[in-house]
């Protein structure tokens, strides 16, 4: 069984529905708490929503440096699957392990609503197997989900249809250039069944899992 | 600390607040930036040293070189 970790930092509070929607695809799925320095034994990661440390300074300013995020380097650089979900993406920015950063939403609303996506490339391991062009529904919750690329290269594997935050390149979701590190800012795990109003986020969570087996 | 964002990186809450001010009938104000002040109280009697830590902090973790740019003033 894929064995994987759902990082668990002061402040998280998506970790149970991220364990759930993974566990619910067949996956072996732990909750790690952030002074865990070793993921010996786990095929991949992921760094679930919420407000890690408070967001203080800036949103995963400190989360980046919580002991785990050695071993969650450690895995990225050994071109294991790294996934962050919303406030996971904006740690993995700070981290350096993802290009870019973020910034307050255009129109500096917080934005909790349904968006419509855009795979825009099926080269990273969240998206792999999509064909470019495929339509997903995930929901959006988040008030600094505005990713700003700067002099980055950054690789958008997915879009936002309408650029509803004001992201660069319409940005939905980042990988590193292995493909295997990816954060996305929409919440697959919040669409993970039909009776949740979509379950799309399965195709992308069912990506990782593939990606962390292999 | 003075920490400033980019020029080149846009300024949601700027904007914002400019817009604001002119619906107020402030039309002499051309941009609007929010910047941010950190202060730290450094025990440390050599100023240069106190410095080159505060730069190092800014490096390390108070700053986000994506986004902002930073100067550091010492005051004894």
């Amino acid at each position: 069984m894929t064995k994987v970790a759902v990082v668990l930092f002061p402040g998280t509070n998506c970790e149970l529905d991220t364990a759930e929607a993974l566990s619910n695809l067949g996956a072996d799925a732990r909750i790690v708490w952030h002074s865990e320095s070793d993921l010996a034994g786990f095929d991949g990661v992921v760094l679930p929503g919420g407000f890690a440390h408070g967001d203080y300074l800036r949103t995963g300013a400190i989360a980046r440096f919580s002991p785990v995020m050695k071993a969650v380097a450690a895995m990225a650089g050994a071109g294991r699957p790294v996934l962050g979900i919303c406030n996971g993406f904006q740690v993995l920015c700070e981290a350096g392990l993802l290009p870019g950063g973020f910034i307050a939403n255009r129109g500096l609303s917080f934005l909790c609503k349904w968006v419509d996506l855009e795979v825009a490339d099926q080269g990273s391991m969240l998206t792999a197997g999509l064909r470019p062009g495929t339509h997903l529904r995930l929901p959006l919750n988040s008030y600094e989900g505005n990713f700003v690329a700067g002099s980055t290269e950054a690789r958008v594997v997915l879009t936002y249809r309408d650029n509803i935050n004001g992201s660069d390149r319409a940005a939905a979701a980042v990988a590193n250039e292995a493909g295997n590190v990816v954060g996305v800012m929409p919440h697959p795990e919040r669409a993970s069944a039909d009776w949740l109003g979509s379950a799309d986020g399965n195709l992308l969570l069912g990506s990782f899992l593939q990606a962390s087996a292999a | 600390m003075a920490i400033t964002r980019r020029p080149e990186i846009a300024d949601p809450e700027g904007a914002t607040v400019k817009k604001a001010l002119t619906d107020l009938g402030y039309n002499e104000v051309r941009t609007v930036r929010f910047d941010r002040a950190i202060t730290l109280d450094i025990e440390e009697d050599d100023a240069s040293r106190a410095r080159d830590r505060a730069v190092e902090m800014c490096n390390r973790l108070l700053v986000n070189p994506v986004l902002e740019d930073y100067t550091v003033e010492v005051e004894a």
